[in-house]
């Protein structure tokens, strides 16, 4: 199939002919719509587009979708994309994980792929929850909060995972949320343009065990107030209007404004490529402050599988020839007559 | 530099068929450096050769103490060598620490060499010795030659201004000098090597020179040498080009020339360990071949990388050693279940747990056939010398490949560093190794068998019309879609199993060296070849009619050895663990099947394995 005749793919193209089966109502089922919508604008072969996940609800991905896809075992999709775009550095590799499969078992990986800039999309859908195995605490599940394996609360303190992912110096860092639908694809493409690792949150609802987990962030009714939306070279305002900013006060401590008292030139301008101001944004905390949604970071730098290539090419072109003859005797030889 | 070493000993020659030759010093002594040196020397002289290679797992214990030894055995011969010889005639002790360690392997009249100078009240003390036992008689039954190597070395090197610590570490190649005049051995190729090996310090190779030949003329002008020895070219070779070359260096080659045969891309996912790193050395050294080599996380990472890649249409390895493998076991699963080609190789050693990591045995052989979850049958094969880690890796991959399977390469750590000569193949006299992804536009199914392997089509991403998803979950036969069906599982997992029993038809029938029937079959596996073939030669020798059955492939193993096994009155299993291919065939063939073990970190010597194989013969007479 040539490039042309990719551009002319719909969203139905990669609709596998696999019944989904997640629950009823399930966050999962918008994101999957998402990514659908969102593949045919890539311009990219359905056959040069892989989907590998690891094991849980959000793992059940690739069978959904019509392209290649791997469903692998529990945490380390990360490290077997690592090995597939690392030998196939054509191929655009997807990873699709959860915050257990990506965040508990499989946090090794995460973190190296993150540092090592491996030129893959990942998929991480959050839920605060143990879904698959019923509803047991995860690594981001909030600090007293009951499930099936902490009848009296959560006493292990949580991480964030955008603020994980920055510390292991990943280069494209996004916050999104499954049921909207707009950002959600807008930070799709983000990702897509994004060369080496493009780690993106996606918080998302799971009806069945930790319903609701986002409502504050997601209710309508006050969305406005409890989402920062991040544009990059704009200043960080939010509510009705636009009428709420964040900037830093005396202390270098940040403070929620009203820019009815305070002018816009002292609120906080976004920019995606500045270190600092990133991980300040995954560390302001809910509900004093609106939760950032959007990309927090994007840096160049080289890619981990770009590197690996060039160093065989610049091996094969001093190189004059696939020798072994000239291998085999490269040590001290002798001959027997 | 300064004039050429004349070409051999002007004192009395004695000839010797055989010889086994130990140097034991510190770990920071470069011993392993000079026995791999003294190694070449022989080679070159035409010598057969093996070595054995014995160090710490500490990078430098406690100067001068026991823990601190490391040493390098080498048997050299003008007949055919199988192993690195039982007991060292010649010992070369850099310190006490040394000859305490290896003293007690010495048969009486055997030659020892120490550095007087080492034997200082500090050095005794931190070996345990309480006198001297230079002079108290502890070593009358040796014939002792007393050098006072540090002094030669430092009087040697006076003129050149080095501080004295430099000067003593180059003492190493006074007792490599000595030992080349000792022997006869050829001088010009080490000359050369120092010059290579110190081209960034040149000041290093004048020293070095000077010392070594310091060496070689303290022997040629000493009166404590009466006598020079000789060990003449080895006549059984077959003719052709040879080189000394290590397991792990043959391994290392054997799976880039299987990629290249089978054109496909190498790569190797792999985390350090020991004693396997030297083979994730060698391969990223080998950029110019197209290979790559990816330093994983974690062993994990390192085996589902592997897997990533052959999903992708590579040739996907990883290498560790038990622990490491432990930790791979559930992504191997996962290769069975997605019938992926996969190369393992664990280059064995001490266990459990972390257990002796720089010393040898056979004790994973259960792990890789049935350490897994679930009915997750795997290819297992294991090299049985140093050389033939370069065939079995290449048999590995090819099987791989046509198989659609992982394949476990069991080497271990005797293999992997010891050496001996290798018959340098040219590469286009190779096997060839048919690789091909599947292109047939129409009827493609993920699970789709093949008639005779049963195994499944390789169709690689970028290739239109056959996306597809693999994944661990259970499979349907036909359409490759997730199945929970009762009978679909059952029939999935005997076609597993009777995929890797097809490889049956792809492996040569068991052979038998030594009497083809009779008294008693002695088998082993893996690195005791050399050591059974010289037992079962005694044997044979002596009038007993034994025999010697190797397997190379343990899963599965020849189609015709339940044959082999009716023709013999005893059957023996040798293996360095407690006896576990000894319960594969007591289980399989229902034979009475005798174990026959030493789990000491050591390889079997000639005289362990002839005593109680000769007592069970006597017993039944």
């Amino acid at each position: 199939m040539s490039p042309q005749a990719a551009q002319k793919l719909t969203r139905k193209d990669f609709v596998s002919d696999q019944d989904v089966r997640w629950c009823p109502g399930c966050g999962d089922y918008s994101i999957l719509a998402q990514v659908q919508k969102v593949m045919p604008e890539l311009g990219v072969p359905r056959e040069n587009i892989v989907v590998v996940s690891g094991i849980g609800c959000s793992s059940r991905f690739p069978y959904y979708m019509n392209t290649y896809g791997f469903h692998s075992i529990h945490g380390r999709a990360t490290a077997i994309a690592t090995g597939l775009k690392t030998a196939r550095p054509e191929l655009s590799v997807w990873i699709v994980t959860g915050d257990g499969d990506g965040l508990s078992i499989g946090g090794n990986h995460l973190i190296h792929i993150l540092r090592r800039n491996v030129d893959v999309n990942i998929l991480l859908f959050n839920n605060q929850i143990y879904g698959l195995t019923k509803g047991q605490y995860s690594p981001t599940s909030r600090l007293g909060q009951i499930t099936k394996s902490s009848p009296m609360g959560v006493v292990d303190n949580p991480f964030d995972a955008a603020s994980l992912a920055l510390g292991a110096e990943a280069t494209f860092v996004a916050r999104t949320v499954d049921v909207q639908a707009a950002h959600l694809q807008s930070v799709l493409r983000r990702a897509v343009q994004h060369k080496g690792t493009s780690f993106i949150e996606i918080l998302q609802n799971c009806v069945v065990f930790n319903d609701g987990a986002f409502g504050d962030v997601t209710d309508r009714s006050e969305a406005a107030d409890h989402q920062l939306l991040l544009e990059n070279g704009k200043p960080l305002v939010f509510g009705n209007e636009g009428k709420k900013g964040i900037r830093l006060n005396a202390n270098m401590e940040p403070e929620v404004v009203s820019l009815d008292d305070v002018p816009i030139e002292d609120v906080l301008v976004h920019d995606e490529s500045n270190d600092a101001l990133s991980y300040f944004l995954t560390r302001l905390e809910r509900p004093k402050f609106p939760l950032p949604l959007g990309v927090l970071r994007a840096v160049d730098r080289p890619t981990y599988e770009g590197q690996v290539h060039e160093q065989i090419r610049t091996a094969e072109s001093g190189n004059s020839g696939t020798d072994f003859d000239a291998l085999f005797a490269s040590g001290d030889t002798w001959v027997v007559d | 530099m300064a004039e050429a070493i004349p070409s051999g000993s002007s004192k009395p020659i004695e000839e010797k068929t055989t010889v086994v030759i130990r140097f034991a010093g510190d770990s920071g002594d470069g011993m392993q450096l000079t026995g791999t040196q003294f190694t070449n020397e022989s080679a070159i002289a035409g010598n057969d050769i093996a070595t054995l290679p014995d160090y710490p797992a500490e990078i430098r214990a406690p100067a001068g103490t026991l823990a601190g030894v490391s040493g390098f055995q080498l048997h050299f011969a003008s007949d055919r060598v199988f192993t690195p010889g039982d007991q060292p005639q010649v010992l070369v002790a850099m310190n006490p620490a040394a000859l305490k360690v290896n003293l007690g392997d010495l048969e009486d009249g055997s030659i020892l060499i120490v550095d007087t100078d080492a034997f200082t009240k500090s050095n005794l003390r931190k070996a345990g010795y309480e006198a001297n036992p230079l002079e108290d008689g502890s070593v009358d039954r040796l014939q002792v030659l007393q050098v006072p190597l540090t002094k030669l070395t430092t009087t040697a090197l006076a003129d050149l201004g080095l501080p004295n610590k430099a000067m003593v570490r180059c003492r190493n190649f006074f007792a490599l000098g000595l030992c080349s005049w000792l022997f006869n051995r050829p001088t010009e190729e080490t000359l050369a090597w120092i010059a290579k090996k110190f081209k960034k310090a040149p000041q290093l190779i004048e020293a070095n020179t000077l010392v070594f030949k310091a060496g070689w003329n303290y022997g040629e002008t000493t009166e404590a040498f009466t006598v020079s020895y000789e060990v003449k070219p080895a006549s059984s070779i077959e003719p052709g080009l040879y080189t000394s070359i290590t397991g792990n260096k043959a391994l290392a080659y054997g799976l880039m020339a299987a990629a290249a045969k089978a054109n496909k891309q190498l790569f190797l996912g792999s985390y350090p360990i020991t004693p396997a790193s030297d083979i994730l050395h060698e391969l990223a050294a080998h950029k110019e071949l197209g290979v790559i080599t990816f330093q994983a996380e974690d062993e994990i990472a390192g085996v589902c990388s592997a897997i990533g890649a052959s999903f992708g249409g590579a040739i996907g390895v990883t290498t560790s050693s038990g622990p490491g493998i432990a930790l791979k076991t559930e992504a191997v699963g996962l290769a069975v279940m997605v019938e992926l080609p996969l190369v393992i190789v664990n280059v064995q050693r001490g266990g459990p747990s972390t257990g002796l990591p720089t010393k040898t045995e056979q004790a994973d052989l259960l792990q890789a056939l049935y350490g897994r979850n679930g009915e997750s049958p795997v290819a297992v094969l294991a090299p049985c010398t140093p050389v033939d880690c370069f065939r079995a890796a290449f048999e590995a991959v090819a099987i791989a490949i046509r198989h659609m399977t992982p394949v476990y390469l069991m080497s271990d750590g005797y293999l992997a560093n010891g050496a001996e000569p290798w018959s340098i193949p040219k590469f286009d006299d190779l096997d060839d190794v048919p690789a091909k992804y599947w292109t047939q536009a129409v009827g493609f199914q993920p699970y789709l068998r093949n008639e005779d392997t049963l195994s499944r089509p390789w169709a690689v991403p970028g290739t239109p019309g056959f996306e597809h998803r693999v994944g661990g979950l259970e499979k349907d036969y036909d359409s490759g879609n997730i199945s929970y069906d009762p009978a679909n599982h059952e029939r999935m997992s005997r076609v597993r199993a009777s995929k890797i029993a097809a490889i049956a038809d792809d492996i040569p029938p068991a052979k038998v060296e030594g009497s083809e029937l009779g008294e008693v079959l002695v088998i082993g596996w893996g690195s005791t070849y050399g050591a059974i073939s010289e037992a079962v030669q005694t044997l044979n020798a002596e009038g007993v009619s034994a025999g010697h059955l190797h397997l190379r492939w343990i899963n599965p193993l020849p189609k015709d050895i339940d044959k082999v096994l009716k023709r013999f009155k005893h059957v023996i299993v040798v293996e360095m663990n407690l006896g576990q291919l000894v319960r594969v065939l007591r289980d399989r063939f229902l034979v009475d099947a005798v174990p026959l073990n030493k789990i000491q970190g050591q390889p079997f010597k000639i005289r362990e394995l002839l005593e109680p194989i000769r007592a069970i013969v006597e017993a039944s007479k």
